[in-house]
Formats: C-alpha cells, structure tokens, sequence
C-alpha cells in the first residue's frame, strides 16, 4: 500500500503546528544517541562554599573536545528575570571549541557573563545563561545539607533547578559560522550543539547544588539522588525571539517537516507490525500519560488542551484495548486514520510522535537529512516565466489566496525588532506606532499580493523583467521558488492576523528541539523543561531510548 | 571579529533602512558577506556608499545591453548587480558589455561573482588598467589585492568567458603521457580475469 505524504495545507496551519510533541527526530534525543559513546569528563570545578566560581565539563572522541565553560555568579533577587532585557544571571555558559587555555576561560570570565553585550571568538560555539528556580534550589540545598532528600511534590511542579532564557549559536556576538564546524560527522544534525550545552549546564545544576549544600552542613549533607537528577531537567523560557527563525529559515523548515512526515508515511505503509513493535508502541503511550498528567500550567488555553489530550489518549486506549488488533495489515495506517476521525489536532500528533518509537530504521536515517545547506536555494531562478511563478502561488498556497487582506483583523499586527534589544515583537499595527519599519514576516499577505501583480502581467513575460519592476516583492518571490521544491516550507496561515497565537511558532520549533510541558505564559512566551528523564551523562553508554515516557516526577 | 551572519544580518537591515526594498536587501546581505569572506573589504565600501547615498545621485540601471551609458550620474552598484545577477541568463552571449561609470566597483563585484556561478562561466571585469577574475564564486583572482579599490570605476568592461581550458593541448598529451606510466600492461590471462566479466557480452 502506498500512502501520501500528508498535505503541506493541513500540516502547515498553525494550529496543526502547535499541536506538535516531541519525538524520536527530536534534536536533543538526536544529540544522545549521537554522543552516547564520547568520553564525558568534569574538567574543572572551582566554586566557592556559596557555589560562585568557575567550572567546565567536556566530550571527548579521538582529538575532538568540546567544553562547557560555566561561570555562576552572585545575583540579587530584584535582578532575576526571564525577560531578554535583563543583564545579569546567575550562571552564564559558553561551549568552547576544544579545551579552553587559562587565557581562554579569563577572556570567557569577561565575556560571557554579559551575554548579548560580550563578544565571543570562532573558537566559542554556543552561549546560554540560565536563572535558578529559586523555590526548587534553595528548598534542595536546605533538604540536602539536613541529610535528607527534597520533596518530590515540589520538584514535579518545576521540574529542573535552573531555566535558560537564551541560547544562542551561529555566528552571533562573534561566536563560529555554521560554515567552519559544518563538516563534522557529529554536527550533521539542527541544534546539536546547543543541545549538548543545554545537557551539560543541566549536570553542572545537580553539581552545583550538591556543592552548596555540602559547604552548608559538611557533615551531614547528601547528595541529590541519582534517581532524582534523572527525573529533573532544564527549564527554559522561550518568546518571540524564536518565532521569525521558522519563517527566515524556509529550506530548513521543510527538512524537519519532511522527516517527520516521511517517518510517519513509512510506518503507516508497513504491512505486517511485530508484536514487539506494537506492544512498545502501545506501552509508551500508556506511560506517556504520566507526562500529560504532571504537565502542570496556569494557561486556561493550555489547560484546555491538556484535558483534550488526555481525553483522546485515553479514549484511543480504550479502542486500541478493546477494539484493535495489531494483526490486521497495515495496522498503523488503521490507527492514523481513528485518530484524524476520532480526536483533537493535540491528540492526533501526539500518537504519531510516539508511532517513531519501535522504528529506528526509519528515524535514523532521517535525523540527517535534518539539515539544510540554505544557500543553495537563495537565487531567485530569473529565466522561468510570471505564468510559471503564478501556477506555482496557485497550487502552493491555496487558502493563503482566500485571505480578504482588506479586512482589519487579517491585517492587525506587525512583526518588528525592538531598539532595545533587537529582538523581534509583535504589536498592533492600527494601535501602535512602527509599523512603517515592518519586518518582512507577514508571507500570506506578500504571497496574495504578489498574486495580484501577476495576474495583471503577462505570463511569458520573464521572472528577470517582472522583478525590474516589481523589486518590492523580491523576498516573496524566492519564497515562492524555494516553496516549489520545499513543499513544508512555509506556514499555510497568516502570521499577523488578529487571532494569530505566536506560542504555536514557538511550540513548533521547541517540539523538534525536544522539549516537554509547554506552559504558556501568555500568547506570546512560554516556559518547557528539556531532558526531563534523560539519562545522566555517566549513564549514556547504556540508557533506554525511551526515556522520555519513564520520567517518575 | 565579527561573524559572516552577523555581517549578513546587520547589512540586509542597513540596506532596508537606507531605502531599499526586502528583497534587494537581502541581496546586498548575501554579496557583502561573500566579499567579507573572500577578504575584500565589504563593510567599508558598503558604509561608504549609504554615506554618500544619503547625499548624492545614483542612476538605477534595470535592463543591461551591451554599451550602458549613465546620463550624468554612475551607476548605483546594487541595483546594477541585482539587475546584472537576475539578467545573467540572457546576457551571457553577449560576450563583452560595457558600462561608463560604477559607483563603488567593489560591491558590483559581489554581485558579478555570484553571476558567474549561476550561469556557469567565469567573467572577467577591467576598469582602469585594474583586471579582477571572478570564478564561479568560487573564488576571485585579482591585481588589486592590499590596493583601495576605488570609488568609481569608469569604462568598466565586464566578459564572459565560454567554458575552455586555460593549457594547450600538447601540455595535456605530455602529462597524459606520464599518466599512462601508472597503468598495467595486460597479459591474456590478466584481459581474462582481471575485469570480472567476459571477453564477450553478446548474451
């Protein structure tokens, strides 16, 4: 049986995108397998009794090393915040390329803890910094140095010891181009450097709150439980500083997409499943549901979604108990088809992230068509004809071309960058003022006029001569080319219409990132929790790939 | 130092913000970065052309023939190079096209070495007595470099140069030649067993 790939028109709605969980295709999942058998090592630990100072941690394969380079620093409690106009955190990361001289970590102690305002060299891959979840760490440090461990209750409802509120790679602030590192085997694959940051500054938390507990009670303080470590993560908070990359990065958008949806045509096409394979897949959504039920937030909108998620899960349960037979061919398909029919967009996508679970053979080949070499598809293809161009816009964007952009609430806000801290926003274009200085985000609204022109030119005309006059809609233009062969390229929605929720950018990005517990805290940021579950860096020789159904708080 | 994408990010914004549209700002990203890359001096000349912009006239040139003549003022560099960029295809068999006057020669460049690359053929540009080849993008050879490239380049001459090798052909049979030395002469038993299949495929 031959199935399709699902339509670009259903999948690339925002709603359908931020429905999305995260998977086997995942990147931080991706970065584990990857580095299971690098040699982890703490090089360095230098922190006074109140857990200010210095650390750095490695992986090491052959002659490659790359190193975390920490520095945890003394804040007052006005001075924490999420928000990305703070300028101070409690700790600062960057990954370094190789291992870092005496010279490298003074010049990194000088620099990465002013984030945005420092600069980095090509020798530093990453940056990050991260602020504790004061509740957590102090109730941990208090619980350790009494000799006892801490309340599970309270660390479920965080879940992590510290959040990161930005990590930062490719080439800003002075950090390596992609272009330098692109050619490592180990790379080949989104984010993966970032990912590795994110897992070694989540060991450096468990150390770091170990140490103050013991400088606070030497002789009776404990150390977190192993078990414990495992079942805490890191947290991070998100805005809209993510939300224009899915759009400006259109080639890759579409590899993520393409894998997933290819993963999911090829097991819906498989005819005979083994009993193993079904069995996995059925177990992981049953333990899956301890994610759901401790995915704790204060959004209404996620709290209804939470509890259609749950209601599906369960009523899909059921049917696969009661009404399924894994026997039947194609019994994947069957599923897939339930589930369009019989649950929410949430549930729909939910089930086929776990569907990844027993197929390896599938997932691993496509973790590294993930990538995207952009540059390839940046010239616009002037030869080609407007009637060309136009049949592409036509059988491309279909519902984008039904848009009445005349209408105020198709055309309320628009994406800026803040002076401040140039960072992208999104405000009301009839409420605020800057909308003359508009971003060029809003796709939908370009593509239809792009559309209009066309209609009025003539379809033998040159892509070359339609551009000597028409240079305002040059950018959407190379969109509509790169669409042609990139069918997951673009968001099939309006990205500055008045219902738009931006989160679902977000939750779009953060799924393939890896990430857990989407809590919103508002329409337009969000906190998640990565590596929830993941085994310990001492553990990765020999861990369960399903770690991330397992977690136990 | 800074990095390729911050130096391609900060110059799209710079270039929108001087007047030019997205999509042509995102042009001038790319071409700055590339010069930055090859270790021409991208950034300064880019600055120095919006100074003078803000200023000064510079003719837009959209359709390119053979002989371009600017009417009083030269031409601007990045309409010129978008224009010359998305024409490319068309006026290659041109041969030679001519142009009186540039304004900032060097982010014409840019745009003339991404041109190479799409149409396949190297090209070279001269302008008072300086001569620059530009690779497929691959890379640009020139008789400029460590010199301050100017602000305006007049008689401006750009060829394409039709795919042929750049030796002659007694140069490739001689090195040929000490090629074949690498190569085994084959015995009867090596013609029968050395290839895998049999002398005869008429099955």
């Amino acid at each position: 049986m031959k199935i399709e790939l699902r339509d670009p028109n259903t999948i690339m709605k925002l709603s359908r995108l931020g429905s999305f969980h995260q998977s086997k295709l995942s990147f931080l999942r991706s970065f584990l397998n990857e580095f299971k058998d690098w040699e982890y090592k703490k090089d360095l630990f230098d922190l006074d009794e109140n857990g200010y100072g210095e650390a750095v941690y490695s992986f090491k394969k052959k002659k490659r090393v790359y190193s975390l380079v920490c520095f945890a620093n003394r804040i007052n409690d006005d001075e924490r915040s999420d928000r990305v106009i703070a300028t101070k955190w409690d700790a600062a990361f960057t990954l370094h390329d190789g291992v870092p001289t005496k010279d490298d970590i003074a010049r990194l102690k000088n620099e990465v803890p002013k984030q945005e305002v420092g600069r980095l060299s090509f020798k530093e891959l990453t940056l990050s910094r991260a602020n504790k979840s004061l509740r957590v760490f102090n109730h941990v440090v208090d619980s350790l140095s009494k000799g006892s461990q801490p309340d599970l209750d309270l660390l479920s409802k965080v879940g992590y010891l510290y959040r990161t509120t930005a990590v930062y790679g490719s080439g800003k602030f002075g950090l390596a181009d992609r272009f330098r590192i692109k050619n490592r085997e180990e790379i080949n694959g989104p984010f993966r450097l970032e990912m590795m940051l994110v897992y070694l500054v989540r060991q450096f938390t468990f150390d770091q709150v170990n140490h103050v507990a013991h400088h606070k009670n030497p002789k009776k303080a404990v150390k977190l439980d192993k078990k414990i470590c495992k079942n805490l993560g890191i947290g991070n908070s998100t805005g809209l500083g993510m939300a224009p990359f899915i759009v400006n990065h259109p080639t890759l958008l579409n590899n993520w997409i393409l894998s997933r949806e290819t993963a999911l045509k090829e097991i819906r096409e498989i005819e005979i499943v083994d009993s193993k394979d079904g069995n996995l897949f059925v177990d992981c959504v049953k333990k899956s549901l301890t994610n759901i039920t401790s995915w704790n937030t204060d959004s209404e909108y996620q709290k209804n979604k939470i509890k259609s998620l749950l209601k599906d899960v369960e009523k899909f349960l059921n049917y696969i108990e009661n009404q399924f037979d894994f026997n039947m061919k194609h019994p994947f398909n069957e599923i897939y088809l339930w589930l369009e029919k019989e649950t929410c967009e949430e549930c729909i996508e939910y089930v086929v992230s776990i569907m990844m679970e027993p197929y390896s053979h599938i997932t691993q080949p496509l973790v590294s068509n993930m990538s995207s070499d952009e540059e390839k598809y940046f010239n616009i293809p002037t030869s080609r004809t407007v009637g060309e161009l136009r049949n592409i816009i036509e059988d491309k964007y279909p519902n984008i071309l039904d848009i009445d952009f005349e209408k105020k609430e198709n055309n309320q806000n628009f994406w800026f960058i803040s002076k401040n801290k140039e960072e992208p926003r999104l405000a009301d274009r009839f409420d605020e003022h800057g909308s003359e200085l508009e971003q060029p985000l809003a796709i939908a609204r370009d593509i239809k006029k792009l559309h209009e022109k066309l209609l009025a030119s003539q379809n033998n005309l040159t892509i070359a001569d339609f551009l000597s006059h028409n240079s305002k809609l040059r950018h959407v233009v190379r969109r509509a080319f790169i669409v042609e062969k990139f069918p997951y390229s673009e968001i099939q929605d309006n990205t500055i219409g008045k219902s738009i929720m931006p989160i679902d950018m977000l939750r779009l990005k953060l799924s393939f990132f890896g990430a857990l517990k989407f809590d919103p805290r508002s329409d337009k940021w969000l906190r998640i929790c990565m590596f929830q579950g993941a085994p310990l860096p001492s553990e990765l020789k020999n861990y369960d790939e399903q770690w991330v159904y397992k977690a136990n708080i | 130092m800074k990095s390729l994408s911050e130096i391609e990010t900060t110059v799209k914004r710079a270039s929108k913000a001087i007047g030019f549209d997205w999509g042509i700002s995102e042009e001038v990203g790319k071409s700055v970065r590339l010069l930055e890359m090859f270790g021409f001096s991208g950034i300064k000349n880019i600055n120095q052309y919006y100074n003078d912009k803000i200023d000064k006239k510079f003719e837009n040139l959209n359709l390119i023939s053979n002989n371009n003549q600017s009417t009083s003022t030269p031409f601007c560099p990045i309409i010129l190079g978008v224009s010359f960029l998305d024409q490319v295809k068309t006026i290659d068999n041109i041969g030679k096209i001519k142009f009186d006057k540039i304004a900032f020669p060097l982010i014409f460049l840019s745009f003339l070495s991404r041109s190479s690359e799409v149409v396949g053929k190297k090209i070279i540009i001269r302008f008072d007595k300086k001569e620059l080849l530009l690779n497929l993008n691959v890379n640009i050879y020139s008789n400029l470099f460590n010199q301050e490239f100017p602000v305006i380049a007049n008689n401006v001459e750009v060829e394409f140069i039709d795919n042929q090798d750049n030796f002659k052909e007694s140069e490739w049979q001689n090195l040929y030649r000490l090629s074949e030395n690498t190569f085994v002469e084959e015995s009867e038993s090596l013609k029968q067993g050395g290839a895998g299949a049999g002398l005869t495929d008429n099955d």
